[in-house]
């Protein structure tokens, strides 16, 4: 008896140890994923595609979303949606203040669009947080517009709309 | 099974650090948005306060190689590319490389505090719309600019990019 379980004691050494690993690959997950910040937390039925958005913002119809840039400042003064407002950084407290005090006044059922563009999608500090903030607050249409890479490259470059300055 | 409690904690206790740095570090490597062109423009020049309230402008450097680095301290790909370029700057800092870098935050007090925290060993200025304006719209960070000697563009990188892309480079205009 004693030596069977000295034969399968490699296996169940080994067996321990791949368990191991999936246990702290799922840790190191974990501790990438930065709940709160990361925009590709955010549903994908939210999301809109620039494409999309331009039609709209294109389109003769008078109901128009709010478009709210919630990123940096300087890149909003560069170039934005036409139409649309800074509404602070979503990253900061300060800019959900700024935010939260843009829509308070608002029904809840305002169609809002929110964008950033500062730097890749995974990467973007401020979409989430700033979704998420109006999410709470009670807002059951919110958008966010989905940037790849950055407001240059996916708007800017293929000739839509923009308007300048702060 | 003592032994076997040991193994498993040990290995979680090392890839959890592991991990660990990776997500601290981690930045894609991948290169997009490389131009370069031979027909060299000049670069804009530009007159900015450091983060010391100093006048900071590119002509005061020319002669130099000049790694252009506009970022911000909230923008993660930016803060990942830093501490490579102060190796950089270590590295041919006396072969006549000097990075510059522009921060398109808000306000200046995080950049003082990133810039002590990171240890950085590079002129820092605090840049605004009309600088990106100047460089064609930073509409996306961090970009990079290579600069020769003579003052012209050598090359412009979008997004977070490999510092050996940077250093081949600057190798190559040194």
């Amino acid at each position: 008896m004693q030596n069977v379980a000295d034969r399968f004691k490699p296996v169940r050494t080994f067996a321990l140890f791949l368990l191991s690993c999936l246990l702290s690959c799922a840790f190191a997950l974990a501790a990438r994923a930065q709940p709160g910040s990361a925009a590709s937390s955010i549903p994908t039925e939210a999301l809109i595609q620039p494409e999309e958005l331009v039609r709209i913002v294109q389109s003769g119809k008078s109901a128009k979303p709010l478009i709210l840039q919630v990123g940096s400042n300087v890149l909003y003064a560069q170039a934005h949606i036409p139409g649309c407002e800074y509404a602070g950084a979503g990253s900061t407290e300060s800019g959900r203040q700024q935010l939260r005090k843009r829509v308070d006044a608002l029904p809840r059922n305002q169609l809002i669009v929110l964008y950033c563009g500062c730097c890749p999608w995974s990467h973007c500090p401020n979409v989430n947080p700033a979704y998420q903030e109006l999410r709470a607050m009670g807002f059951t249409k919110v958008w966010v517009l989905y940037i790849a890479s950055n407001f240059g490259t996916d708007w800017v470059d293929k000739g839509y709309p923009i308007a300048k300055g702060g | 099974m003592k032994k076997a409690v040991l193994l498993i904690l040990t290995v979680i206790v090392v890839l959890a650090v592991v991990a660990r740095r990776v997500g601290r570090d981690w930045v894609p490597v991948k290169v997009h948005g490389a131009k370069r062109s031979d027909n060299r423009r000049l670069a804009p020049d530009f007159s900015l306060p450091d983060i010391n309230g100093q006048k900071l402008s590119l002509s005061s450097y020319l002669g130099k190689v000049i790694l252009l680095d506009f970022w911000a301290t909230w923008c993660v790909p930016c803060r990942g590319e830093i501490p490579r370029f102060v190796e950089l700057q270590n590295k041919y800092g006396d072969r006549g490389l000097q990075i510059i870098g522009i921060s398109l935050d808000d306000s200046p007090q995080p950049v003082r505090d990133f810039y002590q925290q990171f240890k950085m060993n590079y002129p820092v200025a605090l840049g605004g719309a009309k600088t990106g304006d100047l460089y064609g719209g930073i509409l996306g960070l961090p970009i990079g600019f290579v600069i020769d000697r003579d003052g012209r563009i050598y090359a412009k990188h979008i997004g977070a990019t490999d510092i050996s892309v940077f250093e081949k480079e600057v190798k190559a205009l040194l």
